[in-house]
């Protein structure tokens, strides 16, 4: 009964979300609806152009958003062809709670890496410098918060974090203002204000992203061949992501 | 019907408005309806919950106390005064009130942070420090929600009728003491209005507050932070935290507005 009630609330609203952000391109074309974690946004969005450029007929529409949202979107019963997750686990809560037929794979890994201010004026060369900093962390309620706590814990720093940001990119975006001294970032998450300190490699951790075909629509297949393939490879390595 | 139906209200208002009350009342419902509410015993005894509770209100308070130590001599200098720009600092006050609060955390970043106009002197002078701390989301709360108190009270100050100020005056009575036996008096729905709005304002304060201060737990985490990173983990818990916010506002908003506010709002001041 509970259960019931809240499903119909969510769907409404995850519906009437979805249909806002897809109704923006409408057209008689083919269309491939890919649900991407909103790392992923900006290769996605290269990978929508440089494919729709080559087959003018496919209108390729990238809804981006949290691992979390985007499962409970699917689950809902949005329209997806394609799921990408930041994660392993939410993944797998997408595939036991919805009927997607295929297989995921690996579509990239992501590491963490020390953000510090661009030049790193405080020298900041290791793990252990961030014990005496103002250090900015995810917090452990989202996957990069918890890969953070994986590495720090795994080198013995100690470190009182002066902040447990909501999303991986405020913690950026705190290091680029010089607010904080560092913070624990994706590799991706590097901008042009700031630099990047290698985390010992005993202690660095994968961040898989897993890509799966929703259902069986053929050229959703076959976007998903050029996502995986040596086109998608390309665009990840450009923009700091690891291929499996 | 004939409950709403009064004489002079034509049926398309009467319709329009009851639409537009339900705009208001479904998100409400939607939300009460949704929630847990077997699970309030276990929200209550939620370390992490009581903590930013307890932040919320110590945070909240401040904020409202020291709102009524600047706002009303900023209202009375408003209201009051010849003082030039007093229409700039009037639309100053508008646009802290209506700016998303995220940009206003990012204004105060640039002013009061580390790298800030007046925060780098303050740190490289006496070693203070903004963001990050409690005092910061007290800031953050000022900074969107004073505005309220600073026009509730300018308005009603112009609104008042000098007669019986100048006449206190005449009598020989200092500035200071028509200000708090007259002035203050004559205004006091506006000014509880003004402070309760102002509280209510900085209860729920999230964007300035997230952006400025941060979000950790004890120092910086208030109810509406903790709401929203909830969300992504713990939906349930994300709802019993609205709830309990609706809920204070509410009874606070209500209370007050009925015995303070409501009835001088109804009769002509």
């Amino acid at each position: 009964m509970h259960r019931s009630r809240e499903s119909v609330v969510a769907r409404i609203a995850s519906l009437i979300g979805v249909s806002i952000a897809l109704g923006a391109c409408g057209s008689g074309d083919d269309r491939v609806v890919v649900f991407a974690a909103s790392s992923l946004t900006d290769v996605f969005e290269r990978l929508e152009t440089e494919f729709e450029a080559a087959n003018p007929d496919v209108d390729i529409v990238v809804n981006a958003a949290g691992s979390s949202s985007l499962v409970a979107q699917l689950t809902d019963g949005a329209p997806a062809d394609i799921l990408v997750t930041a994660d392993p686990d939410t993944m797998e809560r997408a595939i036991a709670s919805t009927s997607i037929a295929g297989e995921p794979a690996v579509l990239a890994r992501n590491g963490l890496v020390i953000a510090v201010e661009r030049g790193n004026p405080l020298a900041i060369d290791s793990l252990d410098d961030l014990s005496d900093a103002v250090v900015v962390l995810a917090a452990p309620e989202v996957p990069a918060g918890a890969y953070a706590r994986e590495v720090l814990a795994c080198a013995g720093v100690d470190v009182e974090p002066a902040s447990l940001e909501q999303s991986v990119r405020s913690v950026a975006a705190k290091v680029a203002l010089g607010e904080a001294d560092a913070g624990l970032v994706y590799r991706t998450d590097i901008s042009a204000d700031l630099d990047a300190v290698e985390v010992p490699a005993a202690c660095q951790i994968s961040a898989e992203y897993p890509i799966v075909l929703v259902g069986d629509d053929p050229v959703a297949r076959r976007f998903l061949s050029f996502v995986t393939g040596s086109d998608g490879a390309r665009a990840l390595a450009d923009a700091g992501f690891e291929l499996p | 019907m004939n409950v709403v139906r009064r004489p002079g209200i034509p049926k398309p208002v009467i319709a329009l408005g009851l639409i537009g009350v339900a705009f208001f009342v479904v998100p409400f419902i939607g939300l009460i309806w949704r929630a847990p509410l077997g699970s309030i015993p276990d929200l209550v005894g939620d370390e992490a919950v009581r903590t930013a509770l307890g932040l919320s209100l110590v945070t909240s308070v401040t904020t409202t106390l020291l709102a009524i130590v600047l706002g009303v001599p900023i209202a009375w200098l408003l209201a009051r005064s010849t003082l030039p720009g007093r229409r700039f600092v009037r639309v100053l006050c508008t646009l802290s009130m209506v700016l998303p609060p995220v940009v206003a955390g990012v204004a105060l970043f640039l002013a009061l942070g580390r790298r800030g106009v007046i925060g780098e002197p303050l740190e490289n002078t006496f070693g203070i420090s903004l963001p990050f701390t409690t005092a910061a989301v007290v800031v953050a709360q000022l900074f969107v929600a004073m505005p309220f108190l600073v026009l509730t009270v300018d308005a009603a100050l112009r609104a008042l009728d000098p007669g019986a100020e100048e006449a206190a005056r005449t009598l020989g009575g200092s500035e200071w003491y028509v200000f708090r036996r007259v002035t203050v008096p004559s205004i006091r729905p506006a000014l509880i209005s003004g402070i309760v709005l102002t509280w209510a304002r900085a209860l729920g304060e999230f964007g300035a507050t997230i952006t400025f201060a941060g979000s950790l737990p004890g120092s910086t985490r208030t109810v509406p932070l903790a709401t929203y990173l909830a969300l992504e983990n713990d939906p349930d818990q994300a709802i019993l935290l609205s709830l309990v916010l609706v809920a204070v506002s509410f009874a606070v908003l209500f209370g007050l507005r009925e015995r303070w506010v409501g009835a001088a709002f109804g009769a002509r001041p």
